[in-house]
């Protein structure tokens, strides 16, 4: 009973801060680490909930971006249609992967995602309104119901808005009986089948809902940065996302935007203090967390909560 | 000059060879990853940086310590296979109660450890290695002319995997080691150290990796970024064949290599993708791979 309470509050506080933060950080940042988290989040709902590891979530975030780039930029179409257009891109290209990606599992299932991804990548490279190694470049942001989203802080507030909508829907979904079956397809996949569930249509499911999202992640990307680039669909970028995910707590509501926020803002200091480095030292958290810290910084704090409580009621 | 759908025969058994060497390297690589998967129950993301490591070796003994070809062909396997005993030991082993999950997330870890390290020492760009004499120039062969250094390659490979497969299937080592990757409890109950095994066996797989290394240095800029690429190549591969079965793993790889080659001549935009391509048209129609079964 304390969990969804704490975690009612833990929302409204984060909210609160969301809202007030432009007022003494840059906004740009702060819309920066909200794509990511909205992708980590899109990520965990695959792996914190369902249990399949994908290593092509790069695919969605990198086609979005150019969809939406190139519908706002050659197509001129309204700001919300670009939005719409990368968002449902993505969703078609996380059918493709989910339905071929699905007939395998586990290790396999990793590996499938992580190829198919490549794919996707060799073809943006290739194909010309990519604009191949320049990336698509000065995508307008438009307006959005009158209002001139040029200016940063008018867009930052439908940033937020585009965050809590989906972050509200991704906690919706897991509370659900759909994400109850997500849950118990994680725990025991045998069981589910056994117990008469179409298990590979949930699982197509959620991989076309997690593709959904970390498109609308892109899309947003996009809109924030008025550019596309090749390397939002590199693999680095797959691999980036599990550790944002991991970092912050696999599996936890709140743990890939901790995640996400790390990552980021650990990015933008390093970046030019060590350049090259940062790989090594991304790594060198990987392996870490691997190792010693699976629960993540949430997971953490949650299983130290829960000690205190039962000492409590002891 | 005979043509073949309007291709010079010359330039298409060129590619055809050059594809022959591609799928050398497939081969040797994953069935590196299908050997580590039997025992480990890992799937090896730090394969390519090692591969990567094991070119690199080669041009710093050169470049530092004067050691040529030869001597780098034992030695920097040899390297690269300690390297691994001590991922192994140190990293590893503490995994094997985990899901085979952790293991990919942490060998990933290890592997953008390695290239960043190597990408700060030297730079993105690719340091040249050039030819060892004696396999210089080419053979005439009359309908072609077959460099020497490619069938080199495609001849040491598969006399790398002929001996791999010999020493798993039909030597009392190879015995111990398919009991173990069967049953490793059962194993160790019968008196057979399984942890020294699982150690040598990485070791082993990780140094082919290395040896696949030195092979390619020759052929290709040696950089610090040309594992990565190549195993994504490779993990498509292993899904495509499965790894169930070592001389399935060297076919498979040799195809696919030889699919490469051919689309090069006919469509060369698709070279880079095709076997992504297929690795697809064989999820649709045989999920478990050509050579696998699905557990």
């Amino acid at each position: 009973m304390m969990q969804p309470r704490l975690s009612t509050y833990a929302g409204l506080a984060g909210l609160a801060l969301l809202l007030a933060a432009p007022a003494v950080i840059y906004p740009v940042l702060v819309m920066k680490v909200l794509c990511f988290a909205l992708f980590a989040c899109a990520f965990n709902l695959l792996l914190g909930y369902t249990g399949l590891l994908s290593f092509g979530h790069a695919a969605f975030l990198g086609s979005a971006a150019y969809i939406t780039g190139h519908a706002l930029k050659v197509w001129e179409l309204p700001t919300l249609v670009g939005l719409a257009a990368g968002t449902l891109g993505a969703a078609a290209l996380g059918w493709v992967f989910g339905t071929l990606a699905i007939r395998r599992h586990g290790i396999y299932f990793a590996m499938v995602t992580l190829a198919l991804a490549q794919l996707v990548f060799f073809v943006l490279l290739q194909a010309p309104f990519t604009h191949g190694e320049d990336g698509l470049q000065g995508v307008p942001r438009g307006r959005l119901f009158g209002i001139d989203l040029a200016d940063d802080y008018a867009l930052y507030y439908v940033v937020v808005a585009l965050f809590v909508g989906a972050f509200w829907l991704i906690r919706r979904t897991i509370d659900s009986p759909f994400g109850q079956i997500l849950k118990a397809i994680r725990e025991n996949e045998a069981r589910v089948l056994s117990l008469g569930y179409d298990v590979t249509r949930y699982k197509l499911l959620a991989f076309v809902l997690s593709a959904a999202l970390a498109g609308l992640a892109g899309a947003t990307k996009t809109l924030v940065f008025n550019f596309a680039t090749l390397g939002d669909a590199h693999w680095h970028m797959s691999g980036e996302v599990v550790l944002m995910t991991l970092v912050g707590g696999l599996g936890t509501v709140f743990g890939p935007v901790v995640g996400a926020a790390l990552i980021v803002t650990l990015q933008n200091e390093l970046a030019d203090k060590v350049g090259s480095l940062v790989t090594v030292i991304m790594g060198a958290i990987f392996v870490v967390c691997v190792l010693a810290f699976r629960r993540g910084i949430v997971g953490e704090g949650i299983a130290l909560y829960r000690r205190m409580i039962g000492e409590k009621n002891r | 000059m005979t043509d073949i759908f309007g291709v010079p025969l010359q330039a298409l058994m060129g590619q055809l060879v050059l594809g022959l060497v591609n799928g050398s390297f497939y081969a040797v690589l994953s069935l590196g990853l299908a050997v580590i998967f039997g025992m480990l129950h890992i799937i090896n993301f730090t394969h390519g940086a090692l591969y990567m490591m094991g070119a690199l070796f080669t041009w710093m003994l050169l470049e530092y310590a004067g050691v040529g070809y030869w001597w780098s062909l034992v030695l920097a396997p040899a390297g690269v296979g300690a390297i691994g005993i001590v991922i192994e030991r140190v990293l590893l082993q503490r995994l094997y109660k985990l899901d085979p999950l952790y293991g990919l997330l942490l060998t990933f870890g290890l592997a953008l450890m390695i290239e960043g390290l190597f990408r700060h020492l030297y730079g993105v760009a690719g340091q040249p290695y050039s030819i060892p004499e004696e396999l210089s120039g080419a053979l005439d062969l009359g309908f072609m002319f077959l460099p020497k250094y490619r069938a080199w390659v495609i001849a040491a490979s598969l006399a790398v995997c002929l001996f791999t497969w010999y020493t798993i299937e039909k030597t009392r080592l190879g015995a111990y080691l398919r009991a173990a990757t069967e049953n490793a409890t059962l194993t160790q109950a019968l008196g057979i150290n399984v942890p020294l095994m699982v150690m040598l066996t990485y070791g082993f797989a990780v140094g082919l990796a290395g040896l696949a290394g030195v092979l390619a240095a020759p052929t290709t800029q040696v950089g610090p970024l040309m594992g990565s690429n190549l195993l994504i190549v490779v993990f498509a591969v292993v899904v495509i064949g499965g790894m169930g079965s070592i001389l399935g793993s060297v076919v498979t790889g040799l195809g696919l290599g030889l699919i490469e080659g051919l689309t090069k001549v006919f469509y060369a935009e698709a070279s880079s993708t095709v076997v992504f391509i297929v690795m697809a048209i064989v999820l649709m129609f045989r999920p478990a791979g050509l050579f696998g079964r699905e557990k």
